[in-house]
C-alpha cells in the first residue's frame, strides 16, 4: 500500500511520464502480437527486423535516461557514457561467446574462435565465470559501476568540474577504445565479439527469442524509468539539482557534494551497462567502435534534442534522433551528417530545453493567451 | 626533532589555550565545547593569493552567543576571513578553531557546515531551479548523507518548521515559486531563511542588507539581534547605520589585519580607523 | 624548344625564359669544345697497345666531361665497344643475341646490331685498377655528399693500397662529417688486415670512433672465435682493444638511438603543439571548447591539396603558398563559426562544445561531398623529402625537422602577436575582464571574432604541416582533436607556455614509451596518466592565476 502511494506520488505530476509509460505498454503488447500472431503476408504483420530495431531504440532510450541523470540533473556532462554502455555490452557479449561452445568455426569447446586464431592455449582468467548467465549480468552492472566509481571518486574528490571533466571522460572512453582494439586484451580486437548463437538456450535466430528480448528491454526501460523517476523526485534528486545549480551553496549547507555526484554517476553507469547488455544480443555484435567518443557525443545530442533534465525528454530524443538516423542513413546517406550537425547547432542555440521544453513553452503561451482573452 | 617540535608547539599553544594540544576532533553537532565562552578562534592566520596577502596575521575571537559586526574597506579581507572559517580557503598559517576542540583547518566544507557553522554569501546564492519551499527544505537541519536523503520524507514537524521560517522571511505566498524569479532582496531573505533552517551555532552573514528596503533592513536587524544569544552571529556590513543599530562590538579589518575593536563609538573615534576610511 | 607554358605563372615563365637563354647562348660553345676533347680521347681508346689506352684513359679523365663516368664504367665492365667500320665508340647493352648501341654523348640508344660488326675494347689488370681509382676519384669529387659517400661504400668492398691513398687525400679535404666517418672506416678496414700490430691497433681504435655498421661487424669479428674455438685474432692486446672499441661503439649507438627517439618525440611534440596552440587560444582566452578545431586543421590540409592542384608545376613552392592560404581559409571559416553560432553561446562552455561538434560533422560531410570520402594525396616537395644523415646511426628526416622549426616559428609569432600587438592587448584584456574591457571601449565582439579567427587560422596552418605527415582525408581532424585537448588541459588552460611544455613532454614521453610498450599502449598510458594528473592538478601544469570565481 505504502509502495503504491510512493509510486502514485512519483507519477502524480509527471504527465509526460504517464504518456510515455502507456505508449510503451501499448507498443510492448501490440508489436509482439502483430509479429507472432499475424500471418506473414498480412498488411498488419510486423517484421522481426522492425521489432529488433525497436528494441535497439529502447536500449538507446535507457542509455539516454542514464546520461540525463548525470547531465540533466547533476550537471556533469559526461562525454564517455558510451563506455559504460559498451562495457555492459561486452559482458553480455562474453556470455554469448561462451554459449557458442564448440559450434564455432574452429570447434573449440572452451575457447572462442578469435582466441584459437591467435593461438591462445587457455581461457584468460577474466573470462572465467562468464559462461554463467547470472555472473555475466552481474558483471554487466558491476564493471561499469566500479569503473564509474573509481573514476568519479578521483574526479569529484579533486573537484574536476565542467569542461575539464567532460574532456577527461572523453579521454577515458578513447583510451578504452584503443585498449579494446588491441588483440592482446582478449576481447576479439578489431572485430569484437560476434556470431552469437543462443541466449539461455534460446536461439537468437528465432523470432520468438527476438520478441522476448524486445519485451524484456521494454520492461527494463520501464523499470529504469521508474527508478530514475523515484530518484529525481526524492530529496536526493533535489540535492543533485541543487549541486548542479549552486555547488558551493550545497556544500555550505552541509552536503558532501562529491558523494552525491558519485552516487548518481555510478547509478547512471550501471543503468548504461544494463542498456548495453540488452543491446548486444539484439544487434548481434559488440566491437570497440562502441567506445568511440563520437558515440558518446551523439548520445548527448539525443538528450539535448529531447530535453535534458526531463527523463521522458531523454527517451523522446533518443527515439526521435535514432529513428531519423535509420531513415536518413538509408534514404539520403550524405544528408545524415549535415542533419545531425545542424541538429546540434539548432538545439544548443535555439532550444536549450529541447523539444519538450519547446512544447512546454508553447503550452504556457497558450494558457497565457487564454487568460488574457477570458476577462 | 619532530617530537621536540611537536612538544614545542604544544607548549606554545598551551600558554594560550590548553585545548589545542588535543589531536582528534569528533564532529558532533551541538557538542561544541564552549567552556571558555569563546566559540570561534582565529589565531595568527595568514593567507596570500599569488603573493598578495589578503589576510595578514589575523587574530579574532568570537564569544559564544555574541553578535559581532565586522567592517572594513573594500578588499580588507572580510569575505576571505569567512572563506577561511567555512573551509573554502585554507590558511597558509595560523589556526582556526570552533569551540575548544574542532580544528576547522582540517575539516572539509560540509563537515564544518554540519558541525554548526552556517554562512550567507555576499552575493546571494540560492538554488534557482528549486521552489522557495524546496530551498528551505534542502537547507534544513537533517542527516545529509546520500542514502538517507534518497529515502527521506518530510515529517509534519519539519513541514511546520519550514512554514515558520517562510513566515519569518515573508515569503509565505511565494513558497511554490521558483527561487530564480525572486527579487534581489527576496533572494537575500531566502538565503537568510536557509541559514535559519540549518539552525547553526554560528551564523556568518556577509552583507545581508544589500538590495533591501528600509523596512526590510529594520526587520533584518531585528532578526539578527533576536538570533544572538542562542546563536553567535558574525555580520559583515558596509552600512554604518545598520551596524550601529545592531552591534555591541565592532571589529575593523584593514589589509587583512584587525585594526581596531570595540563599541561603535570607540571604533568611530579611533584615529587609525578614521584615517583608513577617510584619508588616502 | 617547346615551352610547357602556363600563362599567369609569371615566376615559372621567367625561370624557363632564363633557362632557354642560357642554353641557347653559353652552353653550346662550352659543350662543343668539351665534347671535342672527350671524343678525341675516346678515339684513342681504339688503339692496340695498353699503354696508349692508359694514356687515353688519363685524357678522358682530364676532359672532365659529364659522360666520363658512364664511359669508364662501361670500359671497366667490358661494355665499351667500337664499330669496326668507322671506329666510333659506343656503350653497348647486350640483349640476348643483339647488341644495342648507346651514343656516349647523348646516352640515347642509336642502333641495334649484330655481334660481328663490333669490337670490344679490352683492358688488362693495370688498366683496371687505373680505371677504378679514376672512377673513385671522379665520384669523390662529386659535389653531392651522398654520391661521395656511396663511392666510399663501394670502395670499402675491395680495398687496395691505391684506394687507401686516395681516401687519405680525400679525408684532408672532405667537409661532410658522415663521408669522413665512412672514409675512416674504409681505411681502418684496410689497415686492420695489415701485419703490423701498431697499424692494426690504430685501425681498431679508429673503428671504435665510428658507428658505421661495417665497423661494428669487423670489431665483432676480431673478438670472435672460429669453428675450432680458437680466437680469430691471436693477439690478446688487440682483442682487448677491440672489446673496448665495441663497448664505446655500443655506448655511442645508445646515445644516438636516444637522440633519435628524442628527435621523434620532439617532432611529435611539435605536431601536438601546432594542433593545440590554436585550441589553447580559443579555449583559454575565450572559454570556447572548439570541437571543430580538428576539422579546421583538415581544411588547412585540403587547402594544401587544392593549392598543389592549382600549381602542379611548382610543387616546390606550393607550401609557401599553402600556409597563408590555409590560414586565411580556416581563419575565415572560424570567423563565420564565431559570428554565426558561438556569439550566442558565450559563458556556456558546454554548449559551445556541442554546437562546435555539430559544426565539425558538417565540415566533414562538406569535404566528403566536395572531395570524396577517400584520402587525397598531397605531394611532398623535394626539399622536404630525404633525411639529414648526421652519421651512419643517426638520420633526421627533413619533413620532421622542418615541422619542428615551423612549429617553433609559429609559436614564437603567436607569443609576439599576443604580447606586442594591439590585437594581443585587446585579446588579453577581454580574456581577463570582459566587462571592464568593454567599458574601456574595446569592441569585444570584434575581438572575439578575431581571436577565434586567429585560433582557427593557426589550426589551418597546422593542417598544412599535417598534410606532409599523414593522409589527408575527412577524418584527419578527429584523429588529432582528443590529443590536442589533452595537451591544452595538461598544460593549463590559458597558458601558451604551458601548452608548449605539455606538447613537448607528451610527445617525448610517448615516443620513449613506444619501443617499450608499442604505439597503442603508449598512447593509452599517456591518456591514463593525464586523467590521473588532472585529478591531482585540476587546472593543469600551469594554472591560470586569479580569483577562481568566488561568491
Ligand atoms: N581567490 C582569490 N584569488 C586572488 N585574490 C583574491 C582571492 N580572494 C580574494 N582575493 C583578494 O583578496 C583581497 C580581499 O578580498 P575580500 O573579498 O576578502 O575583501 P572584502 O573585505 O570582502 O571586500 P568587499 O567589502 O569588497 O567585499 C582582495 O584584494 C581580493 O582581490
Ligand atoms: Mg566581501
Amino acid at each position: 500500500m505504502a509502495h503504491k502511494s510512493i509510486f502514485m506520488s512519483m507519477l502524480a505530476d509527471d504527465r509526460g511520464g504517464k504518456i510515455f509509460l502507456s505508449l510503451l505498454a501499448i507498443v510492448t503488447i501490440v508489436l509482439p502480437l502483430l509479429n507472432l500472431a499475424v500471418a506473414q503476408d498480412s498488411a498488419f504483420h510486423i517484421s522481426t527486423f522492425t521489432i529488433t530495431l525497436m528494441g535497439k531504440y529502447l536500449c538507446y532510450a535507457l542509455l539516454a535516461i542514464a546520461l540525463d541523470l548525470v547531465w540533466g540533473y547533476c550537471g556533469i556532462l559526461s562525454l564517455g557514457h558510451a563506455a559504460f554502455f559498451a562495457l555492459g555490452g561486452y559482458a553480455m557479449g562474453m556470455y554469448l561467446m561462451r554459449q557458442i561452445g564448440d559450434r564455432g568455426v574452429y570447434g573449440n569447446p572452451e575457447l572462442p574462435d578469435f582466441m584459437v586464431f591467435l593461438n591462445w592455449e587457455s581461457l584468460p582468467w577474466y573470462w572465467y565465470g562468464f559462461d554463467q548467465f547470472w555472473f555475466a549480468m552481474l558483471m554487466a552492472m558491476l564493471i561499469p559501476g566500479v569503473l564509474a566509481y573509481l573514476f568519479g571518486w578521483l574526479a569529484f574528490r579533486s573537484r574536476v568540474t565542467g569542461v575539464y571533466l567532460s574532456i577527461i571522460t572523453q579521454a577515458l572512453t578513447y583510451a578504452l577504445m584503443l585498449a579494446f582494439f588491441r588483440n592482446e586484451m582478449g576481447f576479439g580486437g578489431n572485430n569484437g565479439l560476434t556470431d552469437f548463437k543462443e541466449i539461455l538456450g534460446f536461439s537468437l535466430q528465432q523470432d520468438a527469442t527476438r520478441v522476448g528480448l524486445f519485451v524484456i528491454t521494454a520492461l527494463m526501460l520501464a523499470i529504469g524509468y521508474l527508478v530514475s523517476r523515484f530518484i529525481v523526485t526524492s530529496k536526493l534528486g533535489r540535492v543533485v539539482v541543487a549541486v548542479r545549480d549552486a555547488e558551493d551553496r550545497a556544500r555550505f549547507i552541509g552536503y558532501k557534494v562529491e558523494s552525491f555526484k558519485l552516487w548518481v554517476f555510478v547509478f547512471s553507469a550501471v543503468l548504461a551497462g544494463i542498456a548495453g547488455a540488452l543491446y548486444v544480443p539484439q544487434v548481434g555484435i559488440i566491437n570497440p567502435g562502441e567506445f568511440s567518443p563520437l558515440n558518446s557525443i551523439e548520445l548527448v545530442v539525443w538528450v539535448a534534442v529531447g530535453g535534458r533534465g526531463l527523463l521522458y525528454g531523454a527517451v523522446l530524443g533518443a527515439i526521435l534522433v535514432n529513428f531519423s538516423k535509420t531513415y536518413l542513413t538509408a534514404a539520403l546517406p550524405e544528408v545524415w551528417l549535415f542533419a545531425l550537425g545542424a541538429l546540434f547547432i539548432i538545439v544548443t542555440v535555439f532550444l536549450p530545453k529541447g523539444i519538450v521544453g519547446l512544447l512546454q513553452q508553447m503550452k504556457a503561451r497558450k494558457v497565457k493567451e487564454q487568460k488574457n482573452e477570458s476577462p | 626533532m619532530k617530537a621536540l617540535d611537536q612538544v614545542r608547539e604544544v607548549m606554545r599553544r598551551d600558554r594560550v589555550f590548553n585545548f589545542m594540544a588535543q589531536g582528534q576532533h569528533p564532529v558532533i553537532k551541538g557538542k561544541v565545547d564552549v567552556s571558555k565562552d569563546i566559540i570561534l578562534y582565529l589565531e595568527s592566520v595568514s593567507v596570500s593569493f599569488d603573493g598578495f596577502k589578503a589576510i595578514n596575521d589575523l587574530d579574532l575571537y568570537i564569544n559564544d552567543g555574541e553578535l559581532r559586526c565586522i567592517i572594513g574597506p573594500n578588499g580588507a579581507g572580510k569575505t576571505t576571513m569567512m572563506d577561511i572559517i567555512t573551509g573554502k580557503t585554507r590558511p597558509d598559517e595560523g589556526s582556526v578553531y570552533f569551540g575548544q576542540t574542532m580544528d576547522l583547518t582540517k575539516m572539509s566544507e560540509y563537515e564544518i557546515a554540519s558541525a554548526g557553522i552556517g554562512r550567507k554569501f555576499q552575493k546571494p546564492t540560492i538554488f534557482p531551479e528549486h521552489t522557495v519551499f524546496e530551498n528551505l527544505e534542502l537547507a534544513m537541519e537533517a542527516d545529509k548523507r546520500v542514502w538517507i536523503t534518497l529515502f527521506a520524507r518530510l515529517t509534519p514537524a519539519q513541514n511546520d518548521r519550514i512554514h515558520e521560517v517562510l513566515q519569518t522571511i515573508m515569503l509565505e505566498q511565494h513558497a511554490e515559486l521558483k527561487a530564480r524569479h525572486l527579487s534581489h532582496g527576496q533572494k537575500q531573505w531566502l538565503e537568510i531563511g536557509m541559514l535559519l533552517m540549518q539552525n547553526p551555532r554560528v551564523l556568518l552573514v556577509d552583507e545581508p542588507i544589500a538590495g533591501m528596503t528600509h523596512q526590510e533592513t529594520e526587520k533584518t536587524a531585528e532578526l539578527l539581534t533576536g538570533l544572538a544569544g542562542e546563536h553567535s552571529v558574525v555580520v559583515v556590513e558596509h552600512d554604518m547605520e545598520f551596524v550601529r543599530s545592531i552591534a555591541k562590538t565592532v571589529t575593523v579589518l584593514h589589509e587583512g589585519h584587525v585594526l581596531a575593536e570595540g563599541s561603535m563609538d570607540e571604533v568611530q573615534n579611533n584615529p587609525k580607523v578614521i584615517e583608513v576610511y577617510l584619508g588616502e | 624548344m617547346k615551352l610547357p607554358c602556363i600563362t599567369g605563372h609569371l615566376k615559372c615563365l621567367l625561370l624557363l625564359l632564363m633557362l632557354c637563354l642560357s642554353v641557347l647562348t653559353i652552353n653550346p660553345v662550352l659543350a662543343a669544345s668539351g665534347d671535342e676533347q672527350f671524343m678525341n680521347a675516346l678515339q684513342q681508346l681504339t688503339a692496340k697497345k695498353f699503354n696508349q689506352k692508359s694514356q687515353a684513359i688519363s685524357e678522358i679523365e682530364n676532359s672532365r666531361h659529364s659522360q666520363v663516368k658512364p664511359v669508364l664504367n662501361a670500359l671497366l665492365t667490358g661494355n665499351l665497344y667500337y664499330r669496326k667500320s668507322d671506329k666510333v665508340v659506343f656503350i653497348v647493352q647486350k640483349q640476348d643475341e643483339t647488341f644495342q648501341l648507346i651514343d656516349v654523348l647523348s646516352d640515347q640508344q642509336v642502333a641495334e646490331v649484330g655481334k660481328r660488326t663490333l669490337k670490344k675494347i679490352s683492358i688488362n689488370n693495370t688498366l683496371r685498377s687505373q680505371l677504378r681509382s679514376i672512377i673513385a676519384r671522379v665520384d669523390l669529387s662529386d659535389p653531392n655528399a651522398d654520391v661521395r659517400r656511396s663511392a666510399v661504400q663501394d670502395m670499402m668492398k675491395d680495398m687496395s693500397l691505391d684506394a687507401v691513398n686516395l681516401l687519405q687525400e680525400q679525408l684532408v679535404i672532405e667537409r661532410s662529417e658522415i663521408v669522413k666517418e665512412t672514409i675512416q672506416v674504409a681505411i681502418a678496414l684496410y689497415d686492420i688486415k695489415s701485419d703490423d700490430k701498431a697499424t692494426k691497433l690504430n685501425a681498431i681504435n679508429a673503428l671504435g670512433d665510428s658507428v658505421h655498421p661495417e665497423a661494428n661487424n669487423l670489431l665483432k669479428y676480431v673478438v670472435s672465435k672460429d669453428a675450432d674455438g680458437n680466437y680469430v685474432e691471436n693477439d690478446l692486446e688487440l682483442r682487448l682493444a677491440a672489446q673496448n672499441a665495441i663497448s664505446t661503439v655500443e655506448t655511442k649507438l645508445k646515445i644516438y638511438s636516444f637522440a633519435e627517439t628524442l628527435f621523434f618525440g620532439v617532432s611529435l611534440g611539435s605536431v601536438l603543439l601546432l594542433s593545440a596552440i590554436g585550441l589553447a587560444i580559443t579555449f583559454g582566452v575565450m572559454g570556447v571548447i572548439n570541437m571543430a578545431h580538428g576539422e579546421l586543421m583538415m581544411l588547412g590540409a585540403y587547402t594544401t591539396y587544392v593549392v598543389q592542384l592549382l600549381m602542379p608545376n611548382s610543387i616546390e613552392y606550393s607550401l609557401m603558398v599553402a600556409v597563408p592560404a590555409a590560414f586565411l581559409v580556416a581563419g575565415f571559416v572560424g570567423i563565420l563559426i564565431e559570428r554565426g553560432v558561438l556569439q550566442f553561446l558565450y559563458g556556456r562552455p558546454l554548449e559551445t562544445l556541442l554546437a562546435t561538434f555539430g559544426i565539425s560533422l558538417i565540415l566533414q560531410q562538406v569535404v566528403r561531398s566536395v572531395f570524396s570520402p577517400l584520402n587525397r594525396s598531397v605531394e611532398t616537395p623535394e626539399w622536404m623529402s630525404g633525411a639529414w644523415e648526421i652519421n651512419s646511426a643517426l638520420a633526421l628526416t627533413y619533413n620532421r625537422l622542418y615541422i619542428i622549426i615551423f612549429s617553433l616559428i609559429i609559436f614564437a609569432l603567436l607569443i609576439l602577436i599576443l604580447k606586442k600587438t594591439a590585437l594581443g592587448l585587446y585579446i588579453r584584456s577581454v580574456s581577463q575582464n570582459r566587462e571592464m574591457a568593454k567599458a574601456m571601449g574595446v569592441r569585444s565582439e570584434w575581438v572575439d571574432a578575431l581571436t577565434f579567427g586567429l585560433g582557427s587560422g593557426i589550426a589551418g596552418i597546422a593542417g598544412v604541416a599535417l598534410s606532409q605527415l599523414t593522409n589527408v582525408g575527412p577524418n584527419l581532424g578527429q584523429a588529432y582533436i582528443i590529443d590536442s585537448f589533452m595537451v591544452v588541459v595538461f598544460g593549463g588552460v590559458g597558458n601558451l607556455w604551458g601548452t608548449f611544455v605539455a606538447a613537448m613532454s607528451l610527445g617525448v614521453v610517448n615516443k620513449f614509451l613506444e619501443p617499450w610498450s608499442g604505439a597503442v599502449l603508449a598512447k593509452i598510458i599517456v591518456l591514463v596518466f593525464i586523467i590521473l594528473f588532472i585529478q591531482k592538478r585540476p587546472k593543469g601544469l600551469f594554472p591560470q592565476k586569479g580569483r577562481a570565481g568566488g561568491n
